[in-house]
């Protein structure tokens, strides 16, 4: 009796299954850490192989130096300091040489200014990148239900990138052939942005920029007839818990007790956090990021044409607490935790190459 | 010499080719030469065919491909017939059923829903047409109809996820698309939608017979195989006879457990156990949405759920006021 042949069979078909579906499983050492009440399963997970890696890509930089908060304010030394006018000489000097370490260690200063003429707006990287300082004033100033007193600077997103890693824009590829063959209704293809699950490719468009209702579930035991969400709202609401989860390496059970995801009275304090965090997503993404659309060349934004957007994992990136929890703050205390001046020029108005000063007061010359 | 005789058959039979008993007028032919293949006769009998295939199963065969091409092009046309996309996707695509907005409507436009329509109903009718086919070939044959009426059980549950629950639901949206994946996500969402299926108590049940199919399908299996050396296999034939395998059988249930089933009852069990897993498992599905809107919360009003203590009193709804 050849026995060889189903063995060898089983063992090419095993290894074959194993090697297709194995990509990206947490292998052990798994840690387990009980976070609910005992028989509920709330347990979170960490692999500590990917957790090693995870914190040697979550260190916080540390300051050039230790800024003197006195002396004459940048915004009489220099010309068109339009936010950052209130710092003194060397707080402005410390925070401009981090936010090059931050954002352009390589390319240096020259990625924002014309060095021939350091106040000129012409280049739009530092039109983008002044919305983006009161973007960030605004939210270690507003949103502190969410980042609480940690805060985030330009490094929490960047990480010395000139755009940060994880970021998304409109996402319709592979595109359906059209015609009368089905549209597949936005789904049902390696969703990038819902953990590469077959849910909606686009929930994030609903949810972080647009602000369809999340909430899926009926509050009474029997129908009422007055929620109108079916299954495939509830795959929408799933595909931005995905991106939540991805994001921030959880899983469900770090914000819902599963056996009523809804039920609040049963939710660990993180939902809150997060519940925050929703809105300010979509509230950075309508209130800062769709503005600066025009001033964005084509190669900067998403193949769709549209502006790439804010995330949960553009500040996480794929930990709980975005840098383990530490704050950069104390050294960049005027530059990130008080708003400057909130106002927001007609970006629509604005000429690369050209516009020598965009918004603020004309230059004192 | 001990043989190895759990995984394979180790003796076939080559003989002449069997080719049954003659069919009555007004039944077609059996097709097919029959042939012999060593490998078959490892995990069943070396014979492959005649078939009877017949306009049942000729039919049956048609829609069943009909409905193949449908779902298998429109996953094709929703990579823009991409064919390196198509493989690397395949479990990822499927078929959606309509909008909500579309209702009962019975073609909705074919890019979004129709199609879906279209292939549910070629597959519900070969479905269907296969049932009666395996109904009248049991006839023919003078047997019971058992098989017919479990396959009855399988196709209630299909019916009722993907016609009657949406018929009573007042839309197509309701129900579960094709492919691998979506219809798993589509599973899940459901659950999560409906508060929890694991208090749906139909849900309960059906995972019991699931289960408990499996126990009795792993019990007998390996009973019948454990007597393989006195010929357990020939199960009716030793069923009155002192220390046969079925009463060495018999004897290890009743010594083990108290109690055995006989060589005829372990069968209704089987057959209960299996045609009850998707009829109550139907029923559950049939109540969620129409019925009851959240299992979770009618499990709180009927005890079954435990409650918890408070493990985050400060934890409150914010949007329920308070906050921004």
């Amino acid at each position: 009796m050849k026995l060889w042949l189903p063995f060898a069979a089983s063992a090419g078909a095993l290894l074959t299954i194993a090697s297709f579906v194995g990509a990206g499983w947490d292998a052990p050492p798994v840690a387990s850490e009980q976070i609910g009440f005992r028989g509920t399963g709330m347990v979170h997970h960490r692999d500590i192989e990917s957790e090693a890696a995870l914190r040697q890509a979550n260190v916080v930089p540390q300051a050039p130096w230790q800024a003197d908060p006195a002396g004459d304010k940048a915004g009489t030394l220099y010309q068109n300091v339009q936010v950052l006018g209130d710092l003194s000489d060397d707080q402005f000097n410390q925070f401009m040489a981090s936010i090059t370490e931050w954002v352009a260690p390589e390319t240096g200063c020259n990625y924002c200014h014309n060095p021939e003429n350091m106040a000129s707006d012409e280049i739009y990287q530092k039109v983008v990148a002044r919305r983006m300082i009161q973007m960030t004033q605004a939210i270690n100033v507003d949103w502190k239900p969410h980042v609480a007193e940690t805060g985030v600077t330009c490094y929490t997103c960047h990480r010395g990138k000139h755009i940060p890693a994880a970021i998304w824009s409109a996402s319709l590829e592979p595109k359906p052939a059209g015609n009368m063959t089905q549209n597949r209704q936005g789904q049902n293809v390696v969703a990038d942005y819902a953990g590469k699950s077959s849910l909606p490719q686009n929930a994030l468009m609903d949810y972080l920029l647009g602000d369809q209702p999340i909430r899926v579930h009926s509050t009474t035991a029997l129908p009422t007839g007055t929620n109108h969400a079916g299954t495939k709202e509830t795959e929408h609401t799933w595909a931005l818990m995905m991106h939540m989860s991805e994001s921030l390496g959880v899983n469900c059970v770090t914000c819902h007790n599963s056996r009523a995801f809804n039920d609040w009275d049963q939710s660990p304090p993180q939902r809150v956090t997060a519940w925050h965090g929703i809105k300010m997503a979509r509230y950075l993404n309508t209130n800062y990021m769709e503005g600066l659309t025009p001033v964005f060349p084509a190669n900067r934004k998403g193949p769709e044409g549209d502006v790439l957007k804010i995330g949960c994992a553009t500040c996480h990136n794929g930990v709980q607490k975005p840098l383990y929890g530490v704050s950069m703050l104390k050294d960049y205390v005027a530059a990130m935790t008080v708003k400057g001046s909130t106002e927001v020029p007609d970006f629509t108005t604005y000429v690369p190459g050209k516009t020598q000063v965009l918004g603020g007061p004309p230059p004192t010359q | 010499m001990t043989q190895y005789q759990n995984i394979i058959t180790p003796i076939q039979i080559s003989g002449p080719i069997e080719e049954g008993m003659p069919l009555p007028r007004g039944d077609g032919k059996r097709t097919g030469k029959p042939f012999f293949v060593r490998l078959f006769g490892m995990i069943g009998n070396a014979q492959i065919g005649p078939i009877y295939l017949g306009y049942l199963g000729t039919l049956s065969l048609v829609f069943g491909f009909i409905a193949f091409e449908i779902i298998g092009l429109n996953m094709f046309a929703s990579v823009g017939w991409n064919p390196i996309e198509f493989v690397r996707q395949l479990f990822w695509l499927g078929l959606e059923p309509p909008a909500a907005k579309y209702g009962l409507k019975v073609l909705p436009p074919l890019a979004e829903g129709g199609w879906w329509l279209m292939a549910g109903f070629f597959l519900t009718l070969s479905v269907l047409l296969w049932w009666v086919r395996v109904y009248r070939r049991a006839r023919q044959l003078e047997m019971g109809t058992h098989v017919a009426w479990a396959f009855a059980s399988a196709i209630w549950l299909f019916l009722v996820l993907g016609f009657i629950r949406p018929l009573l639901m007042g839309n197509f949206s309701e129900a579960v698309p094709f492919g691998i994946f979506p219809h798993l996500d589509w599973t899940a969402a459901f659950s999560i939608r409906y508060g929890n299926l694991y208090y749906n108590p139909f849900h309960c049940l059906s995972i019991v017979f699931l289960y408990g199919s499996v126990l009795l399908f792993a019990m007998h299996g390996a009973t019948i195989l454990a007597v393989g050396k006195y010929g357990g296999e020939r199960e009716l034939e030793q069923i009155t006879d002192r220390g046969t395998a079925s009463e060495r059988a018999a004897l290890f249930w009743r010594w083990t457990m108290g109690f055995n089933a006989t060589m005829e009852s372990i069968h209704r069990w089987a057959w209960w156990f299996a045609i009850l897993t998707p009829l109550t498992g139907g029923i559950g599905i049939l109540l969620t949405g129409t019925v009851v809107d959240n299992w979770y919360l009618w499990g709180v009003n009927h005890g079954l759920v435990s409650p918890l203590p408070a493990m985050w009193p400060g934890v409150v709804d914010p949007a329920q006021g308070g906050a921004p």
